[in-house]
């Protein structure tokens, strides 16, 4: 299905002490990459090759944009945009964050009824980090664009409103349609997962030292049957998942939304269009 | 993994060097039947070093001034930055309160040094013990001075929720002071003893304190107290006048918490940030504002499908000239109201 996602335990436990407070009072950041450019390209290439092979990549910025804000105000919840210029080309869009520690945040292969025009995730960010949006077309192509984001501690946070009660109700979803209802190629919409995203590097005294992790792992979206897309996520995700996406739909239809867990939780939730949103 | 175990290492030496010189179970008024009579504190990560026989503690720390803003009530004000170096996280307005028998502290201050400044004013100004320490909520500048307080062996007094919120964050907040301040002039976490889940008293001696927990407003666990005998309300940082609110808990709860507090009658209010005193209910005003609009512009950017990454840019932004550390905080708290006003 989707593809591997590299990740190893000792690297995220390593990150755990690093970064910045994402507490509601500020505190300088201790511990940002003060790395080079050089060294940020050196480990793209690796990372790159890791995740995309020998497969060249091409500067893409004329095919795929990337916005991030530059300076994040909450590392644990960074607001990501990519954006295609060519979307019936699209095969699918990676959300590289790299040096988190899974730093592929998003793979998202888009269906017949899915239009990758826009993406737009919540992701945490463990340090001052290259974020890349590498876009594959459906020749096999890959372009890719980046940018430097200034934030960190994102991973660490702690996820304090998660309670009891919030764990409650975890898989609950919220869809809303955004944009144009005139718009006739495709809607914008966008899907909330009640989810605390335990990456594991939470830390809790009452427990064992960390919140054990639990995660969302995929999300699959169909319109009437037919994909919208598939979504492969990892430990990068802010809690409570929010995923805003392109879906060709013409006003009417049923959204069925999937979401899998690294617990092996399965979510669902049908969701009917009507011609003023849901 | 590593990590994890040396953790719990220091845990397991930190509670038995408390438990050795704390009374188990000191007798407590009726007045406690709320709470939860047995002391426990916590240190993480290492020793409180005062703690260590033989240690020569804290040679710089002294008295700093306060201001008695009503019979028995000294307030210090605390500066209008974030945590430096400098400023030894002497950012909140902390203090006590005198009674006949005792003294209560609130809050303890934002790091070991801030807390021993004011152990040693209150030394300077009255010869009675500090029989109750009240953290009035999980955020660091207010209560890493705790362990300053240790050596008196008061009741440590927080909202039902703290404990855990404290387990949760506390080890990360002391990460991000040591890192400021080192490990030793830090402090170390502690926990509640006395645990007030809905309303509480404490007689220090001809002077009630009542104690409300309140339902998730700046934080998931904030207490306030109330002087009778002043008519005085500490509402610590339910309370901020002038300087930058920041929002940790419910932005709803905390507009509904405001709106009850005000009813309060009372002579005076001691925010958690800003002056020593102000009148209440007028002090309220420029927070209520704030809050009002911070959730109506929220609103807004999400009904007209503004992301949240705009949004953080824009909403509240007519605030900015009304508040000290604006852009420190203001980007971040439309972020909080944002992802609770979403699933509406």
């Amino acid at each position: 299905m989707g593809m591997t996602l590299p990740q190893t335990e000792t690297f995220m436990r390593s990150f755990a002490l690093a970064g910045a407070l994402a507490g509601a009072i500020l505190l300088p950041g201790a511990a940002a990459a003060q790395d080079d450019e050089a060294t940020r390209t050196a480990r793209w290439n690796d990372l790159s090759h890791e995740i995309f092979g020998a497969r060249q990549i091409q500067t893409g910025g004329a095919n795929i944009t990337l916005e991030a804000p530059e300076r994040a105000e909450d590392a644990a919840l960074v607001p990501v945009t990519i954006r295609v210029q060519n979307p019936g080309e699209v095969k699918s869009i990676t959300l590289v964050i790299d040096d988190n520690p899974a730093p592929v945040a998003a793979h998202v292969t888009f269906g017949p009824a899915g239009d990758p025009r826009s993406l737009k995730l919540r992701v945490r960010v463990n340090q001052y980090t290259n974020m890349h949006a590498v876009e594959e077309t459906k020749d096999g192509a890959l372009y890719e664009t980046h940018r430097f984001v200034k934030a960190s501690g994102g991973c660490s946070a702690p996820s304090g409103s998660y309670d009891a009660e919030a764990l409650a109700r975890i898989g609950q979803m919220k869809l809303r349609l955004l944009g144009d209802p005139q718009e006739v190629h495709s809607r914008e919409a966008q899907l909330l997962i009640r989810h605390p995203n335990f990456n594991g590097m939470q830390r809790d005294e009452a427990t064992k030292g960390y919140t054990p992790a639990r995660f969302l792992k995929s999300v699959d979206v169909t319109l009437d049957g037919a994909a919208v897309l598939h979504l492969d996520s990892d430990i990068s995700l802010a809690a409570d998942p929010a995923i805003t996406f392109g879906v060709n739909a013409h006003g009417k239809g049923k959204l069925a939304i999937t979401a899998r867990d690294s617990d092996n939780a399965v979510f669902e939730q049908n969701f009917d269009l009507g011609p003023g949103g849901s | 993994m590593k990590a994890n175990k040396n953790m719990r290492g220091h845990r397991k030496t930190g509670t038995t060097s408390i438990d050795r010189r704390s009374a188990a179970s000191r007798p407590l008024p009726a007045s406690h039947a709320k709470g939860h009579a047995t002391r426990r504190g916590l240190l993480l990560g290492g020793f409180c070093l005062c703690c260590l026989p033989g240690t020569i503690c804290a040679s710089d720390a002294g008295p700093f001034a306060t201001e008695e803003i009503a019979d028995g009530i000294h307030i210090r004000r605390g500066v209008d930055e974030d945590a430096t170096q400098a400023n030894e996280n002497a950012i909140a307005n902390i203090g006590f309160i005198v009674g006949r028998d005792s003294v209560l502290v609130t809050d303890p201050g934002g790091s070991l040094t801030d807390g021993e400044n004011l152990r040693a004013t209150i030394a300077r100004t009255i010869r009675l013990p500090v029989k109750y320490v009240v953290l009035s909520h999980v955020h660091p500048d207010h209560i890493f001075g705790a362990s300053a307080f240790l050596k008196d062996d008061p009741v440590f007094v927080g909202h039902a929720r703290l404990k855990k919120t404290l387990l949760q964050r506390g080890a990360f907040y002391r990460e991000k002071l040591i890192a400021i301040f080192g490990s030793e002039r830090t402090g170390t976490i502690v926990l509640p003893g006395m645990e007030v889940r809905d309303r509480a008293e404490i007689d220090l001696g001809g002077r009630i304190i009542e104690v409300t927990a309140h339902a998730p407003a700046h934080t998931v666990c904030d207490l306030s107290l109330f002087d009778k005998n002043t008519g005085t309300l500490l509402p610590a940082d339910l309370l901020f006048v002038r300087r930058m609110p920041s929002l940790d808990g419910s932005l709803r709860g905390w507009i509904k918490t405001l709106d009850g507090l005000k009813n309060r009658a009372a002579a005076r209010a001691v925010p958690g940030h800003g002056p020593v005193a102000a009148d209440w209910p007028a002090a309220s005003a420029g927070i209520a504002r704030y809050l009002a609009t911070l959730e109506r512009d929220t609103r807004q950017a999400i009904a007209d499908g503004v992301g949240i990454d705009a949004a953080i840019n824009t909403a509240a932004a007519s605030e900015r000239g009304e508040w000290k550390l604006f852009d420190d905080y203001n980007g971040r708290n439309v972020g909080e109201a944002y992802k609770e006003l979403e699933w509406e």
